[in-house]
This record gives structure tokens, sequence and C-alpha cells, in this order.
């Protein structure tokens, strides 16, 4: 199982220059666990930071101070050693297949989790910093939809569990749709799991169905 | 629309610097072999050598100060972060994985998330010991000349990044030198947003292209 929808160009790039806000440095990093592709094209333009750091001109700095080496290094040999990495802590089967990256966000297993149901789908809301922006995970049931909507900035989803399809194409695990304001679309979980994916917006969805309409003002999805 | 957060506080523009900064690139004089680096990485993890860390510390203590200070690092603070750079080296040295990177490619991330500490950002990344990451065929092991052709893929860099056009170098030294996302680049040079993305795109594609150029 290949992923094949991936996120664009630009955002791996602002991820491997360490640019990218959080909510998208997140779900481009959870992605990434998910696709070897976008490591290795990360890891690309990591080595052009290291050509660039290779070529720094030396021109203007001050000779290498060989008393400044020593007087690191008697400082660095009185640390303390590295603290070891926690280990994982145990979880369960459908918890232990997020990635890392958003798994260690989670304040609980995903059947734990403070679902907010709302008809097929179930929502919660991560911490975010950036302002104007969400982050969500969504659970829908299997064969069912989220109601039609398009969007008033960009919409990041990424597959971490199950599947679905829009008009756009058909989204496997840790498949990346983005989305932007032209797109007007009806996700729909295929039959068989419920879907688990993680969203980032930067501006509230708008629903645009005959009973999204009706109800948007008081959905908050 | 991506936006980075958390830079706009610019300064005016340098883009003199930053060109001058890429030109530099091409003066004489400039490389030790770039293997010897690889080598004394491993030294430094496996057996502690001093005399290996100092050759490492005497080639990119400078070369970090230069590229620390394009990325509107303070003067007052530049020496301390240099140090916690070189810091880490020494610690982590037992994370550098030759097949993975050159010992600059590494130097450069470790750089890169100890700037984003200090902005009390968390840098979401991949652990690739997590049993849920994904893993290709061959992901992992590599081929028999990957670890001595990330010297010769630095090469190629190198002159990679010299030729290209102007337009093109300069918004990847903003990019990679003055820290800035493809929005903030679009705002600085005044340029539409997408204009900056598929300058960048070119150019990344150029470079990338010259790094797979190896037989
Ligand atoms: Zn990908």
């Amino acid at each position: 199982m290949n992923v094949s929808h991936h996120p664009e160009p630009a955002l791996l790039l602002d991820y491997a220059t360490g640019t990218l806000a959080d909510p998208f440095a997140l779900i481009v990093a959870t992605h990434m666990a998910l696709c070897p592709a976008c490591r290795r094209e990360v890891a690309a333009l990591e080595a052009v930071g290291g050509a660039l750091l290779e070529q720094a001109p030396e021109a203007g700095e001050a000779d290498v101070d060989q008393g400044a080496f020593e007087r690191m290094m008697s400082r660095v040999e009185a640390l303390p050693p590295e603290p070891a990495i926690a280990p994982l802590p145990a979880i369960d089967t459908a918890t232990a297949r997020i990635p890392r990256p958003l798994r260690d966000r989670l304040p609980a297993s995903l059947d734990n989790l403070p679902w907010r149901r709302q008809g097929p789908v179930e929502t919660v809301f991560l911490p975010c910093d950036l302002p104007g922006h969400r982050v969500r995970v969504l659970r829908i049931a299997a064969g069912r939809g989220v109601p039609r909507h398009t969007h008033r900035g960009t919409e990041l989803t990424l597959v971490l569990q199950g599947s679905f399809s829009d008009e756009t194409g058909h989204y496997l695990r840790g498949d990346m749709e983005c989305a932007n304001p032209e797109l007007d679309h009806r996700p729909v979980a295929d039959p068989g799991e419920a879907c688990v994916c993680l969203a980032v917006t930067s501006a509230p969805l708008r629903l645009t169905g005959t009973l999204g309409r009706l109800i948007d003002p008081f959905l908050d999805i | 629309m991506f936006d980075g957060g958390g830079n706009s506080d610019l300064g005016g523009p340098c883009l003199d610097a930053v060109q001058g900064f890429m030109a530099a690139g091409d003066s004489p004089g400039r490389e030790a072999p770039v293997a010897s680096h690889e080598d004394d990485l491993l030294a430094v993890a496996r057996q502690r050598d001093r005399e290996a860390f100092r050759r490492l510390f005497t080639h990119f203590t400078p070369r970090l100060r230069s590229f620390l200070r394009r990325l509107r690092t303070p003067e007052a603070t530049l020496d301390d972060l240099v140090q916690e750079v070189m810091t880490s080296v020494w610690r982590r040295a037992n994370s550098f994985d030759p097949a993975k990177a050159s010992a600059s490619t590494w130097i450069f991330t470790i750089a890169r998330n100890r700037r984003i500490d200090l902005a009390r950002r968390k840098r979401p990344e991949v652990d690739l010991d997590d049993p849920a990451t994904l893993h290709e065929e061959a992901d992992g092991e590599p081929l028999p000349d990957e670890q001595a052709s990330h010297g010769q893929m630095a090469l190629l860099l190198r002159d990679a990044i010299a030729s290209l056009p102007a337009d093109q170098s300069e918004i990847v030294g903003l990019a990679y030198q003055r820290d800035m996302s493809h929005s903030e680049i679009a705002s600085e040079l005044d340029l539409p947003l997408g204009t900056v993305k598929s300058r960048l795109r070119l150019a990344i594609v150029k470079l990338r292209t010259a790094m797979e150029g190896l037989d």
C-alpha cells in the first residue's frame, strides 16, 4: 500500500528549513512517518542546508580560538549524561498505529479521547497556538460522510486509519488531502472501518449542502 | 498561506548580503576533503576522540557563526548558540549516521533544531523506531556506495547552488539563510506567493537533479 497524495513541496521545504508553523509541521511530520518518499525528499532538502553551511564564508570571522575549545570541553565534560529517551508507554493496537509525532500529543488512547459526536462524525480538538487555526482528530463512522462543505482557508487532512473518498479522489492511510477555498466536497468514509483523520484548518469550514446551510452556525467542525 | 509564524519581526532587507553569501561559496581555498568530517564524527561517537572533535570545532565554528549570523541571531547570543550547537555535536555524535547524511547536513539540522528550541517551539519529528512508522523494503539499508557518495553529493550540490540563476539563488538564500517561510519571502520580495513557490520549486528540482546525478 503506497501513499499517493503528498503535501505540496512548499510544505516540505518549510519543514526542512524549520520555518513551518506548528500545526502544519505536526501534520507534515505525521505524514512523513507514513511516507518514506517524503522522508527522502526532506533529507535532500536538509542536504541543501548542509551544503550552504559548508559554504558559509569564514572571511571576517576571527581565527578559531583554541582557548575557547578548551574552555568548552571542560564545561561539556562536566555535564551530566543526556537523559535516556522515555520508553513508549504500553498502548492499545489502534492507538499504536498513530505515528508518534501525533500520538505524543493525544491526551488519551484513541478510544478514551473526549470525542464530541455530531451525527456520524466524532471530533477531538488538540491544542493549537497559531491564531485562527484549528487542529482536530476526526473519526467518521464506516460508510458515512462528513456534511458537504467548502473552506474559508486551507484544510489539510491526513488519513490515519481506514480510508475516505470525495470528489477529488480516494484517500488511504498516510494520504494527505489539501483543500483550498475553491473545493466544495463531501468526504465519505469507505465501508468496513471507521476513518480516523488528523485535520488542520486555517479558517472555519463553510457548510454548503441544503441541510448544512441550516445548521452551519451551530456546527463546529 | 502557510505562515511560518514567529518570524514577523523581520529587519530590513539585506538581499545583497544574501546574494553575497551565495556567491561566497565560489571563492577559492575553502574546503578540506568532505569525507573526513564524517570520520571525525564517528571517532567522536565511538572513542570520544578529542582531537577529531577539535578538527570539527575548528572547521565548523566559523561556518556556524556566519551561517547563524545571517539567520538574524543577535550578535550577543551568537557565541552561546554556536557553543550549544557544538556541545550537541559532541554529546549526540552517536546519533550521527553517515549512511543518512553528511556531517555538515547533520550539523545543519542540529543548528536548526536548537534555534527552534530557543523559540520555544516544539518540532514534531519522525521516530524511525516507532512501530507505527512505515518503511519501504530498502529503507534504512544504505546502498553500498551511499556512505561514500555523501561527500561527492556535497560537491555536486555546491556546484549546482553556484550555478542557479540569480532570482532562484536569491530565493533559496532567503529560505535557508534568512529563515523565511514561503509567505514571508513573498512579502519581503513583494511577489505573489505562487511565484515564490514555483521559483523555489524550480531551484529545488535543479538541486535535486544535481544530487541524483551520481553514477
Ligand atoms: Zn509523502
